[in-house]
């Protein structure tokens, strides 16, 4: 303790705060796409009635770990006519935003990197940093599937954000804060799912075609596209952006906790267990939604996210509005 | 109107269809891990040939190498049935009943033409083999192996 209070001395007190929260904050990533993967392969087992990962370690629970050994002894493969410095850039940059978004989100009422005042905004501006590294993976690939792949990705993102910041700003409206913990603390006693049901709907769905997962996994439609804009890429770099997608699924569904599900609050059990419950609980709803919806069309994504839910929110953030200045 | 009914219609039949899957979630799964499980083959099955053992003494077979599956079979699969007249036994007894199962077609004559019921479809369907003669049985050392199994 003394050490550290010495170390704290000298390279000041949000230095090693800062590196402390860095090493969670990996920790936490590496070890929820290890669980994400694993709960994948058994929740689409069950749903189509079968055991799913049995062989590697009681009920396949190495199996995540086999993956990943597997995929760092795999050759990095560049494909000849590719943008060098842009397909290498890619899967590097698809990680900082999901970094960064890890940073506010408030895991208790103590343990929380750092409470900003504008910690929502930090996460929806980095959040949309994501696209770019999508689009940068496309074009460096050289790949006609990528491109289209990325192309799509582009306009779908953008469609969903709007409405995506839409359905947050009600929450913002009734807590007064823009940070995520004032939020929590706002929710003392009565969940924001229960004043704004229709603004937790919306976040949903549009959080879950910001993730690119299905049914809006039109960036990687592996019957259209191969594999879309992760085409090309092979080993660790296709590992970075899988590691992306599903710590992006977790920040998503820790987003959707923290500003309607009452984040850590909850009787008997610790914050940080309620927070845990309530992330996975939403991740496992998408993961169901996976594996009940087929693909939609490309035309009816953008017509859902254009002329129904972004109107649908901004009805709901100005009746929220109206109601709250009475 | 007829827009915002299309959007609450869907809505109900997203929820069916999550209901369908989560129903599923928690029944008990259909697969069989084969090669720890297996199902029950059905008495009916049409696996190859085997020989059956004799009522009253059944370290023999009942076959006594008369030759009427090998002359009826319609592929000439059984190539070559036999046998000698052991000491104190009336009847002769098999020694050699050899069966190409590559070209039978489990028709199921030789059974039905057997003058004292001494063969029977068995079985066995595991059948896997790196060359041609892995597929020609002897029935009679099958059925040693049978019976020194038992």
């Amino acid at each position: 303790m003394n050490e550290l209070n010495n170390i704290m001395s000298i390279i000041g007190k949000e230095t090693v705060r800062a590196i402390i929260g860095l090493i969670g904050v990996l920790v936490l990533v590496v070890i929820n796409a290890l669980i994400l993967t694993w709960a994948e392969r058994k929740v689409a087992g069950h749903m189509q009635r079968r055991i799913a990962a049995k062989e590697v370690g009681p009920f396949g629970l190495i199996q995540p770990i086999a993956d990943s050994l597997k995929l760092l002894g795999k050759e990095l493969i560049t494909p000849a006519n590719v943008e060098r410095s842009l397909f290498y850039l890619a899967p590097t940059l698809i990680f900082i935003p999901v970094l960064v978004s890890f940073v506010v989100i408030p895991f208790d009422s103590y343990l929380q990197v750092k409470d900003m005042n504008v910690g929502i905004l930090v996460i929806l501006a980095f959040s949309s940093l994501s696209v770019l590294s999508i689009l940068i993976a496309g074009w460096g690939s050289n790949n006609k599937y990528s491109l289209i792949g990325a192309i799509r990705s582009v306009a779908q993102n953008i469609a969903y954000e709007i409405p995506l910041l839409l359905s947050l700003l009600p929450v913002i409206i009734i807590a007064h804060s823009l940070s995520l913990k004032d939020i929590v603390e706002a929710q003392n006693g009565l969940w924001f799912v229960v004043y704004q049901p229709f603004a937790f709907l919306i976040f949903f769905i549009a959080s879950v075609a910001e993730t690119n997962r299905t049914p809006f996994d039109l960036p990687e439609a592996e019957s259209e596209l191969v594999a879309g804009f992760h085409t090309e890429y092979t080993g660790m770099r296709f590992a970075l952006f899988f590691l992306a997608e599903y710590t992006n699924i977790f920040i998503v569904s820790a987003i959707a906790a923290t500003f309607f599900l009452g984040g850590y609050q909850g009787p008997i059990l610790p914050g940080i267990v309620w927070f845990f419950i309530k992330t996975y609980f939403l991740v496992f709803v998408i993961l169901w939604m996976r594996w009940t919806f087929p693909r939609v069309r490309f035309d009816q994504l953008l017509n859902f996210s254009w002329k129904v839910l972004i109107p649908t929110s901004l009805v709901n953030l100005i009746i929220t509005a109206g109601i709250l200045k009475l | 109107m007829t827009s915002v009914m299309d959007i609450i219609n869907g809505a109900a039949s997203l929820i069916v269809g999550m209901g369908v899957t989560i129903k599923a979630f928690f029944s008990p799964v259909v697969t069989v891990q084969y090669p720890r499980q297996t199902i029950n083959i059905t008495p009916r099955f049409r696996g190859h040939t085997k020989l059956v053992a004799d009522d009253e003494k059944p370290e023999r077979t009942k076959c006594i190498v008369c030759g009427m599956c090998e002359r009826n079979c319609p592929s000439k699969s059984i190539k070559r049935v036999s046998g000698e007249k052991m000491e104190g036994e009336k009847k002769k007894t098999a020694t050699e009943y050899i069966l190409n199962f590559t070209t039978c077609s489990q028709c199921g004559i030789c059974v039905e033409t057997c003058p004292v019921d001494a063969l029977a479809f068995s079985a066995d369907y595991n059948l896997a083999g790196f060359k041609r003669e892995d597929f020609y049985f002897d029935l009679v050392k099958e059925f040693e192996k049978r019976k020194t199994n038992r």
